[in-house]
């Protein structure tokens, strides 16, 4: 089963090594990290995705609650999330077609063209992970040659259950 | 007026009260040494160990003895990574520690310079939380926090590294008053809902047991134990951290839980329909193997920190808080029981429990080494043990009857912890005898501390149970490797009474019954450090045991 969490952590040297090294020594699977400024001053947000029963998942957040640099940790369930990852994908284009029918699948996803060259094309492209997943299936028969993602991040739907 | 660094710091453990600080000096941390020598009168005893493992354990056995929070210092580099056994043994057990480490210089750092090592990344999963002090302003409150988060909540150790450079540069000084950490509010109080359905199971229980664990001792919730064991008639268990917050003579105390435990004691947690659990981490040398453990009970799980509370064992009622709150407001909602039929069910595991049987043997046992200690102390001595067999048979026959007399390394296990936490617990009660009970293994793993009890004239009692063997990985050898003892017999052990004797110190050899008791008393009255060499049969072993995996109530052992 997987899990979003979304942890508010002190702004300090050493607070990623503190969450990451606590997931390794304990077990568990972290599928993707993504961290950034909150709203607060002095306050980062991360999100984690892990992998696990409802027992690792309880497990997993009051180990977090412990670091003394965890302010606040909330699991997003399923039903309440708003998630979205960026993007960044650079693919072979080597000829006018192969060019045109990649910039349909840009516009039938919503995606972006951010730099072209004679024989590649860098597109971003934001959503959830399924939508990712299902662009980059699209790509793959035209050559990816780079592709690098930030992790997903993630919001409640239901304002009173934010992390503030 | 504006201070250094290192005066900060002086001042800091003024105001914390820190009365003794255990450690070793080196170039990183120097200054604060150098600092200790302009004070006319440094405010706390200053002790020089002779390895940094030896100088943390000290601090964790002076914190165990007094309650208080034990300090450490070591330099940068190898000072540092010696403190590691002992932070992580006090994490595991949960003491209140600061160690302070010296570190390179701020603009160093990063560079593998001399005895330069991350020590904070090296030590994060080992302590509570750890600090590298980068600028000089923010040190007060370091401090403060580092001996705020060691003793509040679920105690444990606090690391702070201090780069050479911060101990030496200068600013104004104002101590915090207070820590405040958004992220770090322990729980004191239980939930009230909770508490009260608590109690209504207690009463409703045909066949409760309590099952006290370290925390009782760590919240000081012993004499609340007592009260509602007095009203409820409730029997007690100890895990092997709990020895010591219940009275061992007490008539309900059925001893030890868990793999090395009591029969009574596991048979009765085995057959419990009701566990009330009492700051307990349900460790695997509790429960053996797990899904096997008290299939018919429910438990109530009581603890300051919720992460225990679910983490091996099902809790039907949690309840996070500090044991001694709670544990008073549960005895308000508690009414007068006497569960006559499951005492007598209990009075049943007793009678083939090997513990209640005469001591038959008339060798230099170590059943009988621990009942002679019990004859000259009665249960006053703090008794403090290293690990291995001599530990179990210690946690089973000595007299415990205080919270804080019996010290040991529990949930890591160290040995060498038995020897030096001794020294601090003798340095934290001065008035009290403390006998220390000691391999010849686990002693010689920091027999270097001879010279600080010996040159301090700490009146401790070594009994050292020398039986030439790592002697409890030689009993798992003999019953479960076809007794293919492999590095486990101590060849080359040296005359531990010439090399006591060598530091200064009085040394006897006892080889024969007879001759423990008079030795005995005339160590204690000598009022000096001694240690009793006594040579105990090689191939004892401590019984009854539970085989790895195995559930609790199969013990190897009892007819």
């Amino acid at each position: 089963m997987k899990h979003t969490i979304a942890i508010l952590v002190e702004d300090l040297p050493g607070v990623m090594a503190r969450v990451a090294g606590l997931f390794t020594r304990r077990g568990f699977n972290i599928n993707s990290i993504a961290v950034g400024h909150s709203e607060t001053p002095g306050i980062s947000r991360m999100t984690i995705i892990v992998n696990g029963d409802e027992k690792v998942l309880e497990q997993v957040m009051k180990q977090l609650n412990k670091l003394v640099d965890v302010v606040r940790v909330r699991d997003i369930p399923a039903e309440n999330i708003i998630e979205r990852e960026l993007v960044l994908v650079r693919v072979h284009v080597d000829s006018l077609a192969v060019r045109s029918e990649i910039i349909q699948l840009v516009e039938i996803f919503k995606a972006k063209v951010v730099f072209v060259e004679r024989n590649t094309m860098t597109i971003e492209m934001s959503g959830d992970e399924e939508k990712i997943n299902g662009f980059l299936n699209l790509l793959k028969p035209f050559g990816i040659k780079e592709i690098v993602r930030t992790g997903t991040i993630a919001i409640n739907k239901n304002s009173k259950n934010g992390l503030k | 007026m504006k201070l250094t660094g290192t005066e900060i710091i002086v001042e800091c453990l003024k105001q914390e009260k820190a009365k003794v600080l255990f450690g070793i000096p080196g170039a990183a941390i120097m200054p604060l040494y150098d600092t200790f020598g302009k004070y006319e009168e440094i405010p706390f005893k200053n002790i020089l160990c002779r390895h940094e493992q030896g100088a943390i354990h000290a601090a964790d056995g002076y914190a165990r003895a007094t309650g208080e929070v034990g300090v450490c210092i070591a330099t940068s580099g190898p000072g540092a990574t010696n403190l590691i056994t002992g932070l992580a043994n006090a994490h595991m057990d949960s003491v209140p520690l600061v160690a302070i480490t010296g570190q390179v210089p701020t603009e160093m750092v990063g560079n593998d310079a001399f005895q330069e090592v991350d020590i904070t990344g090296i030590t994060l999963p080992i302590t509570k939380h750890n600090y590298i002090a980068r600028k000089i302003e923010e040190l007060p409150l370091i401090i403060k926090e580092a001996f705020y988060i060691a003793k509040t909540g679920r105690p444990g150790p606090v690391l702070i590294d201090l780069p050479k450079d911060i101990q030496l540069s200068k600013c104004n000084f104002n101590y915090p008053e207070r820590a405040n950490r958004r992220g770090y509010n322990p729980s004191y109080k239980g939930h009230l809902k909770q508490i009260k359905s608590a109690a209504i199971k207690i009463m409703n229980a045909r066949k409760p047991i309590i099952v006290a664990g370290g925390g009782v001792i760590k919240s000081k919730a012993s004499a609340e134990l007592i009260k509602i064991v007095s009203k409820t008639n409730i029997p007690v268990v100890n895990t092997f951290m709990g020895l010591s917050s219940f009275p061992k003579n007490h008539p309900l105390f059925l001893g030890m839980l868990g793999m090395y435990g009591q029969y009574t004691a596991n048979q009765s947690v085995s057959n419990a329909d009701l566990i009330l659990a009492l700051g307990t981490r349900f460790d695997d040398r509790i429960t053996g193997n797990l899904s096997k453990f008290c299939p018919q009970a429910e438990v109530i799980h009581i603890d300051i920190d919720p992460a225990e509370i679910g983490k091996n064992i099902y809790a039907k009622i949690p309840i996070v808080g500090d044991l001694k709150n709670v544990l008073q407001q549960l005895n308000n909602y508690l009414e007068e029981k006497e569960p006559v039929e499951w005492l007598n069910e209990i009075k049943g595991f007793k009678e083939k429990d090997p513990m209640y049987k005469e001591n038959d043997n008339f060798l230099l046992n170590s059943r009988f080494i621990m009942e002679s200690i019990n004859e000259l102390f009665r249960g006053e001595a703090i008794i403090v043990t290293d690990v291995g067999q001599h530990q179990m048979w210690a946690a089973h026959y000595t007299q415990v009857n205080f919270p804080r007399h019996f010290i040991s390394s529990g949930g890591l296990g160290a040995m060498g912890f038995g020897f030096p936490a001794a020294i601090g617990a003798k340095i934290g009660c001065p008035n009290k005898p403390v006998v220390c009970i000691t391999g010849d293994g686990g002693f010689q793993m920091n027999i270097q501390e001879l010279a600080t009890a010996i040159y301090n004239r700490l009146s401790i009692i070594v009994i050292l149970m020398n039986n030439g063997y790592l002697g409890m990985v030689r009993q798992l050898q003999e019953l479960f490797c076809d007794k293919r003892y492999v590095s486990t017999e101590l060849a080359g052990n040296p005359d531990f009474v010439k090399v006591v004797e060598g530091y200064g110190g009085t040394g006897y050899r006892v080889g024969k019954r007879e001759e423990l008791i008079p030795i005995l008393h005339e160590a204690h009255s000598k009022n000096e450090f001694v240690l009793i060499d006594c040579h105990i049969p090689q191939e004892e072993n401590i019984f009854p045991l539970v085989k790895p995996d195995s559930s609790i109530n199969q013990m190897i052992g009892v007819d």
